[in-house]
Formats: structure tokens, C-alpha cells, sequence
């Protein structure tokens, strides 16, 4: 049965900005859906607050909608669009939330618009818990397998110690009824902490009730991916065993696909339950994901949980199998069936059928802890990692140590050199589950424990902790060899040890150990991912490397572009690099290259097989992206290598690339140098007479006190080399330099630390630019709100700036042309500056693709990372203008007035964390990175955009109300014309005494509220952080205080995260939050499609 | 147990029919062993295809990288024996993992003398029978293997699977009963060419009475037993051999007895309705199988197990001895005939495997149709 034909038009939701649980696999799933839509000939319509998206590109959808993913801002786009169907499964939690919502409101009938995909009862079915438990229960009656965790609800004491019982014994899971986020819930593990827990429970709870659950920590972890079409056919796509038993969350767990510790009876098992829930929720077309538990000692299963909706794990799915879960969900929505689509990598076969494995693949999670350092490092069922890294080889061992090192963060590979630590104390440390516990697991081999020792510390199934052993005894035969032979090292190899790992044990260089490798023709080959294990040809070049006999890289005429992708999505280095990476594959594949992609994260477009050519799915390391290099010089020609654009990864790798003989295309790795190193970038600026802010590099701790000394406190001090700010301080004294020093790990004698005068109370401005060696075009300029200081990641911005003027674009470009010129750029660069008084200082300069290219590239309707991967192999600017790739004459720093302004926002992770007692992390801005992800907010007024920004990242502004004001004294004078402002609006003020005698004195009414300092009242007033909890607040002002007390205001920030109340914490974006209340309330705020900007924009500019 | 991972293990070589060498290590029984190359694209149930009647004289190459990790218990075989005559995998488990795991593969493969390798690039060999076609091969372990030309010359004297009858070699000897579980509704004669342990069982779960027979049971031996119906099971070998099954079927056909067929048994009721049969270049084998059933257009996944087909018309009803025939599945990934009916007899077969194990259990209602024929039959 073909598709549905009543179906003329769909708006597809996308998942809005990066964050804590829901990142770039959207993009992915979003990407795919919308273009096979779009291919099937119906209008797509889209609306995704994210700009730095794949799928928010302007020719992926017919309309596409920058604008916050709220039901108020979708219904605007519905009355406008008139779409026929909605499509919510594609977007996460937050797409299906929003259509539920509009469901609700009856938004969707008013306008006539038929959900597909999913139906409404299914999406509840799956998403409540008692509902589900039902669903669980019927697929029990007609199967007779499966069930849900035991539980018994208690309403007192003596129900609670008999639940115990019933439930077969100690320990058990407490959850007190109806309390907010889960609060006072945990487990018991004997009487004792039941008494005290429950005992709690029993008091928070307003109904005076607890429920008792058994506890499943420990067991067997497993999900199933499922799809099913109209027909009722269903295929499991892929099953996913966790390394991490039960208790850690799946998305913080090392994973592995398929199953490996499974029998037939059992898995079939799994399958046939898993079938049989899809169906009893009701699931009609499309995929859900099913979490499952199973008890080590009997097999009992436990399903924990459903997603009736495409999710991160069916991502990792999609690219473990070759199975593109979202792109056929698309098609089943329209009224496709599975057997009439075809399998995309055989061609022949139908995509009614289940992939089989003849590899495995292994996902580690990337943490950002070392962002946190106040939040409790444990993993719960509360996911915490930012991203995470996949890796594939023809076993556990190879993919498990090809995974580690993909995450590419210190420590993350085994070491199997250096002090072997104390058995007990390993041991007893791997039982809490972490961010690299695994790591502390092979120390505990090391340290002589046993596999029965470590299973009974951290219940990891035997099999995998004997891989474990595997990989212990081969680092032992390493060691003990009296030379590398060529049997050793293939064996070594095959089970994923790098020439890194070789090195350090045997006690040699990287290099050295490549050549004798090399020398020995040992040489990985590199394999098919074919969804069939070989059963058919695979059409679709999708490889990854083994130490196997057989190499699969077919010969090509084309000259290749092997475009480095970026990795795992960590904080500082997200899905806006895999934009560009993705642009560059798509405009050098229009511009008659053959494009080969090599990337490690399975969230991203880039590792869709569609991209580019061929995809390499590796890590990013040296050795990994040589032996994809020379594989790939084997198969044909190579144009070159792409460092540029995906971040810090691969620019880290540029000069060891070109000293290995690889042709590094764009910025020459000496040019790099020249702008990443401080002594050279010095001269660079000398030359083109730009200033810089005093500064000095210095590798010991008398070295930065001196140069200190010399430029004044504070001072801004960093690592060089590090993207996201990381390490970044502002320093006020001498003490704090001096533990500064001595905390840093990053620092050595090549990697200096860079101390810079810190410029108060600066405008922050970022460009960026394209260079050809000739000719400069202006990408855009970004003006921050917040001041420098805060890190230009965290920082909200607008485009064009608004409030510099013709002069300053003037000094801008000059300044940005002559350092472009003097380092030697070819392809993008990214300058941050500070204008302070009126003097323009260069902070830095960055010669890749920069994190706000996506931005800058939607809000000027410019594809500036297409034109940069052109101007890489060789295109002058004044051709792509020629072209038509860029605009024939201006360019971003040349915007006509009545352009669009357009405001990008930071999203913080913060809800995620908490510090080892249970309390929030505190929510200051500073010079270290730590937003996860951005949105955008377009208009023609920066008032309009500005709260739109706000709207899209943390929820919208509030018109009324409440709002308390507490800043700083440095601040005071500048808060007063916005309080003003807030009070014309109808805002009743709260303040606490210092800021309220201001307020006062300039004649602005505020009720004095309590400190958390000071407790409550006599009469039992509140305190402004009991205020906040009890919902009593609407807006929140709070700047921390300016020297070292930075923890002032700590609760009241924290308690703002907990209700989502806005909280602003500098006076900047006070000023940019009055404006958009002001535009909020004058009039209806309209929607406005990215295709409409750009018309509006190339009309304006003709 | 754990093994040294290296060094100490026997060195072994996979020589295929032309010419094709992969060196790797002993696993299970050192020594020599031949038979037809075939790979298994299965990730669970090695255990279940080992002891696979249909197996018997065929090298099994698993395509999955992993195996031996649940280990070896004694509720899962399918019969009483392991029947590959080789076992190709590339890196098998050192550990068990599994509650109900007794003892380790490689120590049943070494108990059951079963030569095996491991270590080598099972996808490289895997691609090669798909490209060449399955075809002999040998297994050679052991510290002193001779050169590979005197090997190669072992292999191209082993049989072929092609002309081979190997029913009545797999077969039981005896007749033996099945009981019902619950109350019994049926009596079934069950023709065992290589019956796995888990067909009677679902008919068992149906409330049949099973008498297996031997391969070579008459038909005077079936409707001694006075069945409600007749089933065919699977075996190994090549059909065009099974003269003997076939013209028993056709005896049970003339009396309108309810018949069923899996897999061999789909072989043998197309050459008793006048098709032919035909050997696939390199089968199905493994349990990810898109089978479509044509009378409700449901595609259901399947377990795959054979080397041959029926060769009948997908397009139209034919015209047979029996009656009207028809297609009734279909493999969507080749269009290979996966199963037959009758349209004016009560008897159907398919050449997949209903009863799974290893596999998934989407096509187990075919018992259920088996059922309703007989029950049919009654009214």
C-alpha cells in the first residue's frame, strides 16, 4: 500500500537546544525525517529553536521556523501554515511534551491538524507510569511473560516493615507520593535506613504514602529497539546490553550492541514481549525503545521501561545496524509499510527484516564533571554525561579500547604502566558507579583482584569483566615480551590497543612503535557496516577498522576530501562543528570531490551514511586518521585533509598530520600555530598594530606572579591550546594565582599558561570571517550582552550588533583582515574582541570554525562553513560570489538596517547536578564554558528577539508580576532605569535591604524581603529562597559579587532552577530582558520563517 | 577455565574447495574434519543450530563474532547430538555467562569431537561463499598440519552436498511419543528426516499426541498410529534424493490425510506435487529472515535453515496431482518459495522454521493452521 494520499503538508518538531539528555541525535533524526518527507512531495514545515541544526538549514525543510518550541509559539506557525499532519516523535521529549500539550488545548482540532506517528493514547500509555504498568500486566495475561518491578504501597509504619517481605527482602527502592522531583526518595538497604527513609517519606508525602518497589540495582540491563507499520509487522532493529548494571542511567552506561550475554530462549523472550507491548500501547506506525532488566541469578525479567518515540539509544541503533530508525519511522507515518521500503545499504532487500551483527559496537559516554566541581560525580538514573562516542570493531576488546580513546579525554584509555594502587581500596571505590569506573576496574585487576571480586564489587556481567582479564593478560604479554613481533602486535591490536597504549608499555614513542608496526605490515583493514552480516552486497560505504585479513575500500577515480569530524559532543565542542563538517562534505560533494567523513560520535548528521561518500566511523586520533589516510590514498587520489572545522579534535591533530606527509587543505598548521600561540599571535598583532590586553605566558607560578605584578589584578588565566574556556579563571589575587598554578593538570613546559589583564566592564565582540589570502568577507559581528568576562560559549549575543556603529564595523574588519592576513588564514576565523572605552583589544583569534558559525550562517542566510571548505581547496571568494554561494557584493558586516535581528542564548545544564548533599549547583556565569547548547531567537526588533531567545531556552519572559532584584554594588547605578522600566510594566519590586534603599532613593518602590541569611521573620515572613520555592517570584535579577565571594546568592540562583523561574545574573541582561517584556507587551509577536528572513534579506541587498 | 591468550594454542587451517586458505586456532576437538561450507548469520542460539539435524555433514561459519558466551546447558539442544561436522567462529567466549550455563562450548564441541577454528576473518570467508557459493571444505588442526596442497586435495575427495541423502543418517532408529501436554486433542505421525526437539514440542503445547517415525517409516507404519494428521519435518541433504519421503507424502496426500511440512518436508511435498527442486547458491541461513505470508500480506520474521528450494510459479495456481497448489510464502529479500499449499487438499508447508529455536517466534500460529486442519477434518 503506497503512501497516504490526504496528507499534502506536515510540521515536524524539532527538539530545540542541546541539552543534559537530548542532544544532537535529534538533529539526526530530525535531518532524516524531514528530507524523506520532503522527498516524498509533501511541504515540510519545521520549527526548532536550535540554530546550530542540520535540520534548521533552510533547504532541508519547504518552511523553517527558528522560533521557540513553546504551544503558544507552534500554534502561531499553525495558523499560519495550516499544516495537515503533525509529526511529534522526531523531536524528543520535548516535540512530543509540546504536540501533547496542543492536543490538550484542543489547538490541533481548531486547526485540523492530525497527529502522526503516534497517537495521543499510545504517548500516554508509554509515558505514565501506572499506565504502562497496566500495559505491562495485559502483555503478562497473553504472553505470560513479563512484569513490572514489585511494589506495595504503604501508609504507615508497620505497612512498610511488611512490604519488606512481601517484596522478598532488603534492599528496597522508598517513593514518597506526590513529591516534587522525586524528593526524599532512596533506597534501604537494612531496617535501620528504612525507618529513617520511609519515616521521612511518610512526613513529605501529602498523602501520607510511600511506595515500597524491590530493588533491581545490579541486574542485567538491556533495551530492545522495535518498529512496527500499519500492517502490524514489527522488527526488532537492535538489541543493546549495558556494560553498567542497573542503577546507572542507560545514557551514562557503557553500552554494547547486540546483546552479548543472552541465549536464544532468553533473548526471543525479550523479542516477544517487547512485540507484544508495542502493540498493547498502541504504537501504530514507527519506533519505540524498551528498557529491560533481567535478574543475574534466575533470568526473571523486569521491564522498566518504554519511548514511544524515536530516541538517543534508536540513534545508536540506527548507526550500530546501518538501520536508519527515523528515516523510516518518516515513511511509515505517511503510510509506508515496511516491506515496501527498501533497505538502503543492500538496495534489494526490504527494510522488513532485522539486522544482524557481524561486528560490535561499544557507545561510552562523555562526562563534564570537570565543569561541575561541586557536583556528586556518581551516576544515578539521572542522566549527567554531555555527550558520548561509539565505536565499532570486529570485537569486544577492540571496540570497548577503540571507544575509550574516542572519548579523548585524559585517562580515558587503560594504562597499564605506572604504580599499581592498593587492591581494597580499588575495589571499593569501583563499587560506586562513575565516570571512569572502568578505568578503576582494570587498575583493581591490575592490583591482583579476582573476576569473582570484581563482579561482587560492581555486579558487571562475568563475560565482560573476563574481557577485561583479556585485555590485562595482552598488556602483560606486551610487557613481557623480549621484542614486538608482528604476531604480537596483530594480536595486540585485534584487541584494540593503540600504538599509544604499545608505546607506553613497552616504554617507546607513538611514532616508533607506527613504524615498526608499519614495518611489520601489520595494518588494519577496514569493513562494511551492512545490517546483514555479509549475507548481501552493501551499496553504502560505511566502514570501520579491524585487524581482520580483509579490506573492503573499494577503488575510486574521484580526488577525495577526508573531512575530520569532532568527536564526542562535550561542553565547548558540540553539534555546531559537526554543522560545519556536514556543510563542508555537502558543498566540496556539489563541487565534483569524492567526501570521505571520519567521526567517533553516533548522535551527529555527519555519521549518517547519507552525508558524505564514504564515512570512516573511528576515533580521532593520530593513529587512527593515519592508517583512514593511507587506506584511503590506496583507493585514489586525495585532494586533502579537512582539520578546520571540527573543533579543537582535529586542529590538535594538524601539524602531527602534515608531518606524517598528509595534505593538510585550508589554514596551514604553521598559521595555526601562529594564532593559538601567544609569542606568535603577539608579533601577528604587532605587525598589523592591533592591541591586545597586557599579557604574558608563563609555565611556573614565578613566571605569572611576575607578569601579574607587572599588568595589574585581575587577571585572566588560562591553558593554551583548550577549547570552552577550560581552566579559565578570573583572578583576583596572588593566593588564588598561586593555587591556580598548582591545581592546573594542563600546564607544562609546551603548554604554557597564558595570563591576560582582565578588562571590566568590556563589550564583547566575536566575528567571524572568511579569508582567501586575498580578499576578507565578513561573516557577521556579535555583540554580547553579557560583559567580557563571561565566556563568549555562555554568553547571549546579537546580530548585527546593536550598539556599535559604522566606525567600529570599520575598525573591526580592519582588525580582522589584518590578523586573517598576518596568520596566514585560509577558510574561517574567529576573532573575539573587547571594546572598552574606545579602545578595540583582540582577546583571542581562532583560525577554524568557530561554535557560532551556525548562527552566524542562519542569520545572515550565508552558508559561510560551505564557502570556508571551498576556500580550503583552492576557490577565492570572489568565485564563490561569482557562484552564488556568497552574496555577489556586501557581506555581514554590511547588513541592510532593516535586516533581521537575530539573538543567540546559552542553555545551562544546571538542573542536571547536584552536589553530594542533594543541593543544586550554583548557576554563575563565568569565564569557563559550561553551556550545553544554544538557541535563536529571529525578529525585526532586538526586543522581540531577545525574548523569543528567552522563550526558547529557559521558558518565556514573564509581562507581570513579581520580580526580585538583588545586584551587586557595582551594578546598582545601571539597575536603576531597567527596575524603572519593570515597574512601568506593572512589576511589583522585591529587593533586599542594599538594593532596596537604592531603588528607594531613586524613587522606585520595593518590598524588603528576607535574606536566606537571615532566616525567617518574627512573624514568620519568608525569606526571599522560600519565596522563590513557594512559587511567589516571577522574575529573578541577582548578580554575584564582584571579588572572590562569588557564592553570594548561591541559594537564591539554585532555588530559580529548581522552580524555572528567570533568573538574570548580570545587569546586561536585565536591560535586554525589559526590552523584550516591553515588546512582549506591545502586541502580538509574529513567526517568521528562515526562507522569508532570507527572501526579505537578498531583496534587501540587490 | 580460562585460556592463555596466546602462544599456547593449536594452530589450525581452513582450506575451502578452491583453493582458499584462513589460518586460525584449534577449537573444540583437534584433528581433521570436511563437509559444505555454510555461514549462519544468527547472533543468538549457537547451541540450537549446533545440534540441528540439518547440519549434519556441513561446516558452519558463524557470522557473528562472539561465541560460547551463555555457555552450554542441557535444556536448549535440539537433539541429542552436536551434528555440524565443523564449527568456523572467530573469537570464542574464554568465560561463560549464564545462570544456566553448565559447562563451556569448547569444552562440548572437544567432548562431542567436533574440530573447529577460531581466529579467523569470518566475514572475509563469509563473502567469499557468498560471492563463489557454499562448497567443501576442511578443518585441519593440530601441531603438525601438512602443506596446503596435500590439504586441498583432501577437500576436493570429500562428497558433495549436492546428490547427497542424509535423512535416514540423522534420523531415530525407533519410533518414539511425544506426549500432549494437557489434554491431548490430536495424534500426529511425525516423519522424522532430522526433526529438532522443539517441533513436537510446540505441537505438544497444542495438545498433540506426537509419534515420531524413522526416515524410513511405510505408510502401513503411519496410519498404524491413526493420525489426525501428518507431519514432514527438516533434515539435511539434498531433496532430489529423498524418493523414499516422497512417495510416502504422496500416499498421505491420495487419502486427504491433514498434512504439515517444514523445511525439508517443504522440499518434499513440492516434488510430490510435481515441482522441482534447486540448490540456492550459498541458502538461508539465520533467523532475521523477511518471509511474507501471501493469503494476509504479513511479512513475519523467521528462522532460515536450507541449502535448497522449490523451484514452483510465484505469479500463478498451478495444477497438480493433489489439486490446485499455490505459494502461499514468500522471502522478500530473494523471492526464493519459503512455502506451499494446497488449495483443495488440507496440506501446507514452509520451508523456514515455525518452531524457531534458535529463532523468533513470529511464525509459530503455522502450528495453530496445522491445528485448525485437523480440527477441520473432524467436523
Amino acid at each position: 500500500m503506497p503512501k497516504r494520499s490526504d496528507i499534502q503538508s506536515v510540521l515536524v518538531i524539532g527538539s530545540g537546544p542541546i541539552v543534559i539528555g537530548q542532544a544532537a541525535e535529534f538533529d539526526y533524526s530530525g535531518t532524516q525525517a524531514c528530507r524523506v518527507l520532503k522527498a516524498e512531495g509533501l511541504r515540510v514545515i519545521l520549527v526548532n529553536s536550535n540554530p546550530a541544526t542540520i535540520m534548521t538549514d533552510p533547504e532541508i525543510a519547504d518552511a523553517t521556523y527558528v522560533e521557540p518550541i513553546t504551544p503558544e509559539f507552534v500554534e502561531k506557525i499553525i495558523a499560519k501554515e495550516r499544516p495537515d499532519a503533525l509529526l511529534p516523535t522526531l523531536g524528543g521529549q520535548t516535540a512530543l511534551n509540546t504536540a501533547i500539550s496542543m492536543h490538550e488545548n484542543g489547538v490541533l482540532e481548531k486547526y485540523g491538524v492530525e497527529l502522526i506517528g503516534a497517537n495521543v493514547e499510545a504517548i500516554n500509555k508509554g509515558e505514565d507510569r501506572d499506565l504502562f504498568k497496566g500495559v505491562v500486566e495485559a502483555v503478562k495475561e497473553k504472553i505470560g511473560y513479563g512484569e513490572s518491578a514489585r511494589s506495595v504501597i504503604c501508609h504507615s509504619m508497620d505497612d512498610v516493615i511488611t512490604g519488606v517481605d512481601t517484596l522478598g527482602g532488603y534492599p528496597v527502592v522508598v517513593r514518597p507520593s506526590f513529591t516534587m522531583g522525586g524528593a526524599g526518595s532512596g533506597f534501604a538497604h537494612d531496617e535501620e535506613e528504612l525507618r529513617r527513609i520511609a519515616g521521612q517519606g511518610l512526613t513529605l508525602s501529602p498523602t501520607t504514602e510511600v511506595l515500597l518497589e524491590e530493588s533491581i540495582l545490579g541486574w542485567k540491563e538491556y533495551e530492545l529497539e522495535l518498529m512496527r507499520d500499519k500492517n502490524d509487522n514489527v522488527v526488532v532493529v537492535c538489541s543493546i546490553e549495558n556494560f553498567d548494571p542497573m542503577g546507572v542511567h542507560t545514557g551514562d552506561s557503557i553500552t554494547v550492541a547486540p546483546a552479548m550475554t543472552l541465549t536464544d530462549r532468553e533473548y526471543q523472550r525479550l523479542r516477544d514481549v517487547g512485540i507484544a507491548i508495542i502493540r498493547e500501547v498502541g504504537v501504530d506506525t514507527g519506533g519505540c525503545n524498551i528498557q529491560f532488566a533481567i535478574d543475574p541469578t534466575d533470568g526473571r525479567v523486569i521491564v522498566i521501561e518504554m519511548n514511544p518515540r524515536v530516541s538517543r539509544s534508536s540513534a545508536l541503533a540506527s548507526k550500530a545496524t546501518g538501520f536508519p530508525i527515523a528515516k523510516i519511522a518518516a515513511k511509515l507515518a505517511v503510510g509506508y509499510t515496511l516491506d515496501e521500503i527498501p533497505n538502503d545499504i543492500t538496495e534489494k532487500t526490504p527494510a522488513s527484516f532485522e539486522p544482524t551483527l557481524d561486528y560490535v559496537v561499544v557507545k561510552a559516554p562523555r562526562f563534564a564533571f570537570e565543569k561541575f566541581p561541586s557536583a556528586d560525580a556518581t551516576l544515578t538514573t539521572t542522566m549527567k554525561s554531555v555527550g558520548e562516542a561509539m565505536a565499532i570493531g570486529r570485537n569486544f576488546t577492540e571496540a570497548l579500547q577503540k571507544a575509550l580513546r574516542s572519548l579523548e579525554k585524559k585517562g580515558s584509555q587503560f594504562a597499564f604502566t605506572g604504580p599499581v594502587g592498593d587492591k581494597a581500596e580499588l575495589l571499593a571505590e569501583a563499587v560506586r558507579p562513575t565516570d571512569g569506573r572502568i578505568n578503576t576496574v582494570m587498575q583493581a585487576i591490575r592490583a591482583g583482584a579476582t573476576q569473582e571480586e570484581v563482579f561482587d564489587a560492581t555486579k558487571i556481567d562475568p563475560w565482560f569483566v573476563d574481557q577485561l582479564f583479556l585485555i590485562k593478560e595482552i598488556a602483560d604479554e606486551l610487557a613481557s615480551a623480549e621484542r614486538l613481533d608482528a604476531d604480537l602486535i596483530a594480536e595486540a591490536k585485534r584487541h584494540g590497543f593503540s600504538d599509544v597504549q604499545i608505546g607506553e608499555i613497552r616504554g617507546l614513542r607513538e611514532d616508533v612503535v607506527r613504524e615498526v608496526r608499519h614495518a611489520l605490515g601489520v595494518r588494519p583493514v577496514y569493513k562494511t557496516v551492512d545490517t546483514c552480516a555479509a549475507e548481501f552486497a552493501a551499496k553504502t560505504p560505511y566502514f570501520y577498522s579491524s585487524y581482520d585479513e580483509e579490506s573492503e575500500v573499494a577503488t575510486r577515480t574521484k580526488p577525495a576530501v577526508i573531512i575530520l569530524g569532532s568527536g564526542p559532543n562535550r561542553i565547548g565542542q558540540g553539534i555546531e562543528f559537526d554543522y560545519s563538517c556536514v556543510h563542508a562534505s555537502f558543498a566540496l560533494s556539489d563541487a565534483g570531490f569524492e567526501t570521505v567523513m571520519v567521526n567517533c560520535n553516533p548522535e551527529t548528521v555527519s555519521t549518517d551514511y547519507d552525508t558524505s561518500d564514504r564515512l570512516y566511523f573511528e576515533p580521532l586520533t593520530l593513529e587512527d586518521v593515519l592508517e583512514i589516510v593511507h587506506a584511503e590514498s590506496l583507493a585514489g587520489p586525495i585532494a586533502g585533509v579537512i582539520v578546520q572545522l571540527g573543533g579543537q579534535t582535529p586542529l590538535g591533530l594538524s601539524q602531527a598530520l602534515k608531518d606524517n606527509g598528509v595534505p593538510v587543505v585550508g589554514t596551514s598548521p604553521e598559521a595555526i600555530h601562529a594564532a593559538e600561540d601567544r609569542g606568535a599571535f603577539g608579533r601577528v598583532l604587532a605587525e598589523a598594530g592591533l592591541p591586545a590586553p597586557k599579557h604574558g605566558t608563563a609555565t611556573t607560578f614565578a613566571e605569572a606572579k611576575a607578569i601579574a605584578d607587572e599588568i595589574g589584578y585581575p587577571v585572566l588565566v588560562r591553558p593554551s591550546y583548550v577549547l570552552g574556556g577550560r581552566g579559565m579563571e578570573i583572578v583576583y589575587d596572588e593566593t588564588r594565582l598561586a593555587s591556580y598554578i598548582s591545581e592546573s593538570t594542563e600546564i607544562s613546559p609546551t603548554r604554557p599558561v597564558l595570563v591576560d589583564r582582565f578588562l571590566d566592564d568590556a563589550i564583547e565582540i566575536d566575528v567571524d570571517a572568511l579569508y582567501d589570502g586575498h580578499e576578507l568577507y565578513l561573516g557577521g559581528v556579535m555583540e554580547h550582552i553579557e560583559e567580557a568576562g563571561i565566556h563568549s560559549g555562555d554568553s547571549a549575543c546579537a546580530l548585527p550588533p546593536i550598539t556599535l556603529g559604522g566606525f567600529d564595523i570599520k575598525r573591526l574588519r580592519a582588525s580582522t583582515e589584518g590578523i586573517a592576513k598576518g596568520v596566514g588564514v585560509l577558510g574561517l576565523i574567529n576573532i573575539q574582541f573587547a571594546l572598552s572605552g574606545d579602545i578595540l583589544y583582540v582577546l583571542e583569534a581562532n583560525p577554524r570554525a568557530s561554535r557560532t558559525v551556525p548562527f552566524t550562517s542562519k542569520a545572515t542566510a550565508v552558508p559561510l562553513a560551505k564557502a570556508a571548505a571551498r576556500i580550503s581547496l583552492g576557490a577565492t571568494i570572489a568565485e564563490l560570489r561569482a557562484e552564488g554561494l556568497l552574496p555577489k557584493t556586501g557581506d555581514g558586516g554590511t547588513l541592510p538596517l532593516d535586516a533581521p535581528i537575530s539573538v543567540k542564548e546559552a542553555v545551562m545544564p544546571w538542573s542536571r547536578f547536584r552536589d553530594i548533599h542533594g543541593r543544586g549547583v550554583d548557576t554563575v556565569l563565568g569565564p569557563e564554558m559550561r553551556s550545553t547548547g544554544e538557541v535563536m531567537g529571529i525578529d525585526s526588533v532586538f526586543g522581540t528577539a531577545y525574548a523569543k531567545s528567552q522563550a526558547g531556552a529557559y521558558g518565556p519572559l514573564p509581562t507581570k508580576g513579581r520580580a526580585f532584584i538583588s545586584v551587586a554594588n557595582r551594578d546598582k547605578r545601571s539597575m536603576i532605569f531597567p527596575a524603572r522600566e519593570l515597574v512601568a510594566h506593572g512589576f511589583e519590586l522585591m529587593a533586599t535591604s542594599g538594593t532596596a534603599e537604592v531603588l528607594k532613593r531613586n524613587g522606585i518602590n520595593a518590598t524588603i524581603v528576607r535574606k536566606q541569611s537571615e532566616g525567617p521573620g518574627p512573624n514568620g515572613e519568608k525569606t526571599i529562597v522560600q519565596l522563590i520555592h513557594d512559587g511567589e517570584v516571577d522574575l529573578i535579577v541577582n548578580t554575584p559579587y564582584g571579588t572572590g565571594g562569588r557564592l553570594d546568592g548561591y541559594d537564591i540562583r539554585t532555588a530559580a532552577v529548581s522552580r524555572s523561574v528567570p533568573c538574570l545574573t548580570t545587569v546586561q541582561a536585565l536591560a535586554a530582558a525589559v526590552q523584550g517584556i516591553d515588546a512582549l507587551n506591545h502586541g502580538d509577536v509574529g513567526v517568521r520563517s528562515l526562507q522569508e528572513h532570507a527572501e526579505h534579506l537578498t531583496a534587501a541587498r540587490d | 577455565m580460562t585460556l592463555s591468550t596466546r602462544g599456547a594454542q593449536t594452530p589450525a587451517v581452513l582450506v575451502l574447495e578452491d583453493g582458499r586458505a584462513f589460518r586460525g586456532r584449534a577449537y573444540g576437538a583437534v584433528g581433521e574434519t570436511f563437509g559444505e561450507a555454510v555461514f549462519s548469520t544468527g547472533m543468538t542460539g549457537y547451541q540450537e543450530t549446533l545440534t540441528d539435524p540439518s547440519y549434519h555433514r556441513q561446516v558452519v561459519v558463524m557470522t557473528a563474532p562472539h561465541v560460547g558466551n551463555t555457555g552450554v546447558n542441557d535444556e536448549d539442544p535440539e537433539s541429542g547430538r552436536i551434528w555440524v561436522s565443523g564449527y568456523v567462529v572467530r573469537d570464542p567466549a574464554r568465560k561463560p555467562s549464564n545462570w544456566r550455563s553448565q559447562r563451556s562450548l569448547d569444552e562440548e564441541l572437544a567432548a562431542q569431537g567436533v574440530v573447529g577454528i577460531s581466529g579467523v576473518d569470518t566475514r572475509a570467508l563469509t563473502r567469499h561463499l557468498r560471492e563463489r557459493g557454499a562448497m567443501r571444505v576442511g578443518i585441519f588442526s593440530g601441531e603438525a598440519i601438512p602443506d596446503e596442497g596435500t590439504l586441498l586435495a583432501k577437500v576436493r575427495q570429500a562428497p558433495e552436498m549436492t546428490g547427497a541423502d542424509l535423512s535416514a543418517e540423522v534420523a531415530t532408529k525407533e519410533a518414539y511419543v511425544v506426549p500432549a501436554i494437557g489434554t491431548k486433542k490430536f495424534t500426529v505421525a511425525a516423519i522424522d528426516l532430522g526433526i529438532k526437539g522443539m517441533t513436537p514440542h510446540r505441537m505438544a503445547e497444542r495438545g498433540i499426541e506426537v509419534h515420531v517415525l524413522p526416515a524410513t517409516a511405510t505408510l502401513d507404519e503411519v496410519y498404524a498410529v491413526q493420525p489426525d494428521g501428518v507431519f514432514f519435518s527438516n533434515g539435511p541433504g539434498d531433496p532430489s534424493t529423498a524418493d523414499h519421503p516422497v512417495a510416502l507424502m504422496r500416499g498421505v496426500l491420495e487419502r486427504s490425510t491433514p498434512l504439515f511440512g517444514i523445511c525439508f518436508g517443504n522440499q518434499i511435498l513440492g516434488r510430490a506435487l510435481g515441482f522441482g527442486t534447486y540448490k540456492l547458491k550459498y541458502g538461508h541461513r539465520g533467523i532475521n529472515q523477511p518471509v511474507q505470508d501471501r493469503t494476509t500480506g504479513k511479512v513475519e520474521v523467521t528462522a532460515h535453515n536450507h541449502g535448497f528450494a522449490v523451484d514452483a510459479p510465484l505469479d500463478k495456481v498451478s495444477d497438480t496431482a493433489f489439486g490446485r497448489a499455490e505459494v502461499s510464502h514468500v522471502c522478500l529479500n530473494d523471492q526464493v518459495v519459503e512455502g506451499l499449499q494446497l488449495l483443495d487438499r488440507p496440506a501446507f508447508s514452509v520451508q523456514y522454521h515455525p518452531e524457531a529455536a534458535a529463532g523468533p517466534h513470529d511464525a509459530a500460529y503455522l502450528f495453530d493452521r496445522f491445528v485448525s486442519l485437523m480440527e477441520g477434518q473432524r467436523a
